[in-house]
């Protein structure tokens, strides 16, 4: 983020007086956002010695410069996906601040002034759109009062317009910086009026640009990796080969006497050599010997793996599945011999961010500074306290932009985060940047899980699904509470809806491979499940699966499914055959309130899939930042892209196999389709776009290919590569569909 | 061991291994930090620097191998180029996350040194060995175009 250099503490006489006359909620003062989220209380005794965010008239997340620059505090991780355009666009527009004179930088950590910070479930802009358009409309509305005040005149009869303020029947105008002073003393008002969206300026425009392009081009954005601070030592960690593994013992005499190398010493996760710079710190590494205590690790490989969830798909383990969704009489009961069965199996993957893991922390006394790009600031936050044996009022937690996450810096115990508080408390003071390998990153787990489905469909006499059996085996993504992510896109799919019986189970393992949240979560599998079958449905009465789908949205009263299909079929052509070789397959999944069709181009060359080409419709509601949604749209097809032809993480003896680009290749700059972005025009609230565009992709090639070859997919990777050996080529064939 | 390194058009002595990695040389000892680390083994160019004008992954090469050579970073890369490549990096708002971005640039920039209107082809080779995990693919193939474009009509 580009940080100009902002005056600081101009507003403290006015602060005081809003403090007199203003809200004050949970401890926070706030303007046009209420703090009534009980952890924000709580959060405001944790916060109770933490340092304050920047006072300011305009409450905790606008600060206006006297030269009448807006600066807007983003809350929320910029992991790339560009919120910190769409943050700003929203207190933009309300406020009618002038776009190009707005800049944005990052908040601290605090949950008092800012509530949760942590983008999860692509949630940034559809959980913000009321608190940051109610602070840009509060701030807005103290301008008004100022200039109504100072020209007395009605305030109804006032405009604003770029950060101008204006009374047109007198022809006076004076500019946020002009009426600065005034404004800042007006009382916010507590509800303030907002806009419809057909007076929109600015949101749903392409000025909607994101900030910080300058910087990523030019080498001068610092993440967390980049921090250079005076003393600062850095550490790396070796971690236990296997999940579950502890150091049993270990002799350091060799990695200390690597030149440059501090110190060695063991902590929970494994043993940290502590050195004067990024090499000697893994030289040092390399020099250690350990010994590792395998007695409770995870010691299988993945073939086993496989075949124990088939086992457990089958009941012939003792691990017993719970409900998730379950619909009519007899359930339970077995489903007769004409039921379509289809078995699906689903690889470990890992996120592989372009920033491995890393960060900053000291910690002096009580008081710990940390610097991330931390994904989930306050989690964060509450981490590092815990580590550190302090309150979190004493961590600041200060987030520089993450080269990426896809859901690896957002895990709730903060892995990385807390093992570099745990080094920086035996770093007497000095200031400790940890630093993960690309080896490190991909070998240290919270996958995205392996899954294996197994579906049994009964069709009615009008061809369409009336039984329905869904089993899933996934490890459970949250220590407690049902495993809802892995089963998540399945039971609200339209495909269900008129389904009269319904048997949905999941069957949760746990064992000690950790696994969390990857980019989309459980419906980077379950759009998989759910479109391949239909379409293998669809082709199995004779229907067109574009025809097929539309059926069952229109009885399914899927509005928003039927509209995204209709534009998708119109702008990708469907059905117009395409040169020999080549075929269309489309997918159409709904992802945490986004609904997203794409259609693919695929050929088979040398037994590969290539694809050419991808047309994707996307209704997110309200579009604040309509390039920023084409960005995400093509970050996701080739994220998911990325993952349907390669992506799998293996384990021999319990090791992972996969550590590296070279044995988990992704998608280049060859293989990257071209790709058509339609958004449908909505007036609804907005939903979220970091993640939708990922799960549509696979299941559009899978059916491409259903077309070229009539073979159905029956696992992922598309290329097998080292997974073929680990149990996942042809798995769970047996018996399955007889499309 | 003494070095003396030619970085940015300026003389550098350096006290280090000769085995240490130019990369780390550069981010640690120089704090050019602009030049990422990224895989280690020259898969993902997210280290590419210019070495005697080639575009170089500078976590393979040893600082022993490069004491003559003159190395261009992100921080010091100029030239109609450079200036063609980011200005449309920024008016296409290329980067995400942005952490490969530095060397997608350099990598860029080389190309069109090279062959200054590239064809999509052309491109592909040029800028394969540089992994964008957010898949910023099509904007960056988009933005080489504007800047050849840009530098074939004179208009930088």
């Amino acid at each position: 983020m580009i940080e100009a250099s902002a005056p600081k503490r101009r507003f403290e006489m006015t602060r005081r007086k809003m403090i007199l006359g203003g809200t004050l909620v949970g401890g926070a003062m706030v303007v046009g956002y209420t703090a009534t989220h009980p952890m924000q209380v709580a959060g405001a005794i944790f916060q109770g010695g933490g340092p304050d965010p920047e006072p300011s008239a305009f409450g905790s997340f606008i600060r206006i410069a006297p030269d009448g620059w807006v600066t807007i505090v983003n809350k929320q991780q910029e992991l790339g996906q560009g919120v910190h355009a769409g943050m700003a666009a929203m207190i933009a527009e309300e406020l009618d601040a002038d776009w190009d004179r707005v800049r944005v930088i990052d908040a601290h950590a605090n949950f008092r002034a800012y509530g949760m910070q942590g983008p999860a479930g692509s949630n940034s802009i559809a959980t913000n759109w009321d608190p940051m358009r109610n602070a840009g409309a509060a701030a807005r509305a103290m301008f008004v009062a100022a200039a109504a005040l100072r020209w007395g005149v009605p305030r109804k009869l006032i405009d604003v317009h770029n950060g101008v303020v204006s009374h047109p029947a007198s022809k006076r105008s004076a500019t946020f910086a002009e009426l600065l002073a005034d404004a800042a003393r007006q009382t916010p008002p507590q509800q303030p009026a907002l806009k419809q969206p057909k007076d929109y300026r600015l949101i749903g425009t392409d000025r909607v640009r994101r900030k910080d392009s300058l910087p990523k081009s030019t080498g001068a954005q610092i993440y967390a990796q980049d921090i250079q601070l005076p003393d600062m030592l850095v550490a790396m960690v070796a971690h236990s080969p296997r999940f579950g593994g502890r150091m049993a013992k270990f002799d350091p005499s060799d990695a200390r006497k690597v030149k440059g190398v501090v110190d060695v010493f063991a902590i929970e996760t494994g043993v940290a050599v502590v050195a004067e710079s990024t090499f000697a710190a893994r030289q040092g590494r390399d020099a250690l010997r350990v010994e590792w205590d395998d007695s409770v690790a995870e010691t299988r490989s993945t073939p086993e793996l496989v075949r124990y969830y088939h086992e457990t798909a089958a009941r012939r383990t003792d691990l017993e599945p719970s409900d998730f969704h379950s619909k009519g009489k007899d359930a339970e009961v077995a489903f007769g011999p004409d039921a379509i069965e289809f078995a699906f199996d689903f690889p470990y993957l890992a996120h592989a961010p372009m920033e491995t893991l890393d960060c900053v922390a000291q910690v002096s006394g009580w008081d710990v500074k940390i610097i991330s790009g931390s994904h989930l600031a306050t989690v964060d936050q509450v981490q590092a306290a815990r580590a550190a044996a302090t309150i979190p009022g004493r961590v600041d937690v200060e987030i520089v932009p993450a080269g990426g996450s896809f859901g690896r810096r957002g895990n709730l115990a903060a892995d990385y985060l807390v093992e570099c508080v745990r080094i920086a408390k035996r770093a007497s003071g000095r200031p400790v940047k940890l630093i993960w390998t690309r080896e490190d990153e991909m070998s240290s787990g919270l996958f995205r899980p392996m899954a294996h489905h197994r579906i049994w469909v009964e069709l009615a006499p009008n061809g369409f699904p009336s039984r329905w059996r869904h089993h899933v085996v996934a490890q459970p993504l949250l220590p407690v509470g049902p495993n809802a992510q892995a089963v998540e896109g399945i039971a609200e799919s339209p495909y269900l809806t008129a389904a009269e019986v319904i048997d949905g189970k999941i069957f949760s393992p746990n064992f000690p491979v950790p696994v969390a949240f990857w980019r989309s979560v459980g419906h980077s599998f379950n759009g998989m499940v759910m479109e391949h079958v239909v379409d293998q449905l669809a082709r199995r009465v004779g229907r067109d699966p574009a025809a097929y789908r539309r059926a069952i949205y229109q009885r399914a009263g899927a509005t928003r499914h039927l509209a995204v299909l209709d534009e998708l079929c119109g702008k990708a052509a469907w059905g117009q055959p395409l040169e020999p070789g080549w075929a269309q397959g489309i997918a159409v999944h709904e992802c945490f309130g986004t609904v997203v069709g794409q259609v693919a181009e695929v050929r088979l060359q040398d037994g590969r899939p290539v694809v050419r080409r991808v047309v994707a419709v996307v209704d997110c509601g309200i579009a604040v930042s309509p390039d920023q949604i084409a960005a995400q749209m093509e970050s996701g097809i080739g994220f998911g892209l990325s993952a349907a032809l390669y992506g799998a993480v293996t384990l021999r003896d319990g090791i992972v196999q996969e550590t590296n680009f070279d044995t988990y290749p992704v998608v280049r700059m060859n293989e990257m389709p071209a790709i058509e972005t339609y958004i449908i025009p909505s007036t609804n609230r907005p939903s979220g776009m970091g993640e939708p565009g990922v799960p549509p992709i696979a299941p559009a090639i899978a059916n491409a290919l259903l077309a070229l070859t009539g073979s159905p997919t029956r696992s992922l990777p598309f290329l097998h590569g080292g997974a073929a050996n680990a149990g996942f080529s042809n798995a769970g064939s047996a018996n399955t569909s007889r499309i | 061991m003494r070095f003396s390194l030619s970085i940015n058009g300026r003389i550098h002595h350096v006290d280090e291994d000769g085995q240490t990695p130019l990369l780390w040389v550069l981010r640690d000892t120089l704090k050019l930090t602009g030049t990422k680390y990224g895989c280690g083994v020259a898969q993902c160019g997210a280290c590419t620097v210019h070495v005697d004008g080639q575009p170089m992954r500078s976590c393979s090469l040893a600082l022993e191998a490069v004491s003559s050579a003159q190395i261009v970073t992100i921080e010091a890369v100029d030239g109609a180029e450079t200036k063609a490549i980011q200005d449309a990096w920024v008016a296409r708002d290329v980067p995400q996350c942005g952490f490969c971005q530095s060397g997608q640039v350099m990598s860029a920039v080389a190309l069109l040194r090279a062959i200054p209107a590239p064809t999509d082809d052309d491109i592909d080779i040029a800028m394969s060995g540089n992994i964008c995990r957010c898949a910023t693919y099509n904007r960056i193939r988009a933005a080489i175009h504007d800047a050849a474009g840009r530098l074939g009509s004179g208009q930088s």
